[in-house]
């Protein structure tokens, strides 16, 4: 077997072969591209639910009462109409800046709200409501709080148990 | 540049190496350190509604249980990679109550983690949270696709 040359000094040159390290290196890097999963970044909501339904249970806060948002759907589960109480809003921007002045000078943690919402009403559309009540993005790109606390009434209509 | 003298057969080309090599063992780490080989908890058939707010915990959740409701008809849910019908989800639910136990963790201080398809129905994530408070679980979080708003979000 020959591992080296001499050169024209007579000094002996190690010749190794790469070949199967390039090989097995090449193997690994098709097997990791391969197996590649690229997922978004995903994020909680902290919700409350409490056992008691809220007919039975007590009144925990009398000065802050939750916020009652309805979120009303077709029967093919499309958002039909957002009310913040008795107040009709237009879209969940303008029931941010509800919720904004309502919270104005008050600690986020202190202040609840209760979604009362149609069964067959589209989940993405309680998402979009929980994101515009939990808070916001300003201008510098950070996080301002409004309702930490929610809560779900339940579900309107729905299938007969 | 003459490479290869045709009148010296002893002539051979050398390329260098190294270079190849470096980069291909950067490619190497790189996807080794982004493989995630825990995907039974992120099932690619659940479409996450979207949320600029939602951001990772900054601690982990304590005995996590991770839920995720599909939008098929019937609904189903997919508990630890087992897909089950909504009615059958209390007999698995209970077998992560009896596990707990054994583990001598609380059942109310376990965290439900929802992971529900956007299309699905609110009253079936609602009902699926009854389930869960039936058997005494009471701490739940619901689970968002962070929206990417165009602004750095700072926490």
């Amino acid at each position: 077997m020959r591992l080296g040359s001499r050169d024209e000094t007579g000094f002996q040159r190690l010749e190794l072969n790469m070949t199967p390290m390039i090989d097995v290196c090449f193997q690994l890097l098709i097997f990791f591209m391969l197996t590649l999963k690229v997922f978004a970044t995903e994020g909680d909501f902290d919700i409350r639910m409490p056992i008691a339904a809220p007919s039975e249970g007590k009144p925990e806060d009398v000065e802050n009462p939750p916020l009652a948002i309805r979120l009303k759907a077709d029967d093919r589960g499309r958002l039909t109409g957002i009310l913040l109480g008795e107040k009709t809003l237009k879209s969940f921007q303008e029931l941010r800046e509800e919720v904004k002045s309502i919270c104005a000078g008050k600690d986020p943690k202190t202040l609840e709200v209760e979604l009362d919402c149609d069964y067959v009403l589209r989940y993405e559309y309680v998402m979009e409501a929980i994101t515009h009540v939990s808070g916001f993005v300003d201008q510098n790109g950070n996080i301002v709080k409004l309702i930490e606390k929610i809560k779900f009434k339940p579900a309107r209509g729905g299938p007969a148990e | 540049m003459k490479l290869f003298a045709h009148h010296v057969a002893s002539e051979t080309c050398n390329p260098d190496m190294t270079p190849m090599i470096d980069v291909t063992f950067q490619l190497i780490i790189f996807f080794m350190l982004t493989l995630n080989f825990v995907t039974e908890d992120q099932s690619e058939r659940i479409k996450l509604p979207e949320s600029e707010l939602a951001k990772p915990p900054e601690t982990p959740w304590e005995s996590p249980i991770i839920l995720q409701l599909t939008d098929a008809k019937p609904p189903t849910v997919i508990v630890g990679g087992d897909e089950v019908d909504l009615r059958a989800v209390k007999v698995r639910l209970e077998r992560e109550k009896t596990h707990l136990r054994e583990l001598n963790r609380s059942v109310g201080k376990a965290t439900v983690i929802i992971r529900a398809d956007r299309q699905s129905h609110t009253g079936t994530v609602q009902k699926l949270i009854k389930d869960c408070q039936d058997l005494g679980f009471e701490r739940f979080v619901l689970r968002a696709r962070e929206k990417y708003t165009g602004v750095a979000q700072r926490t």
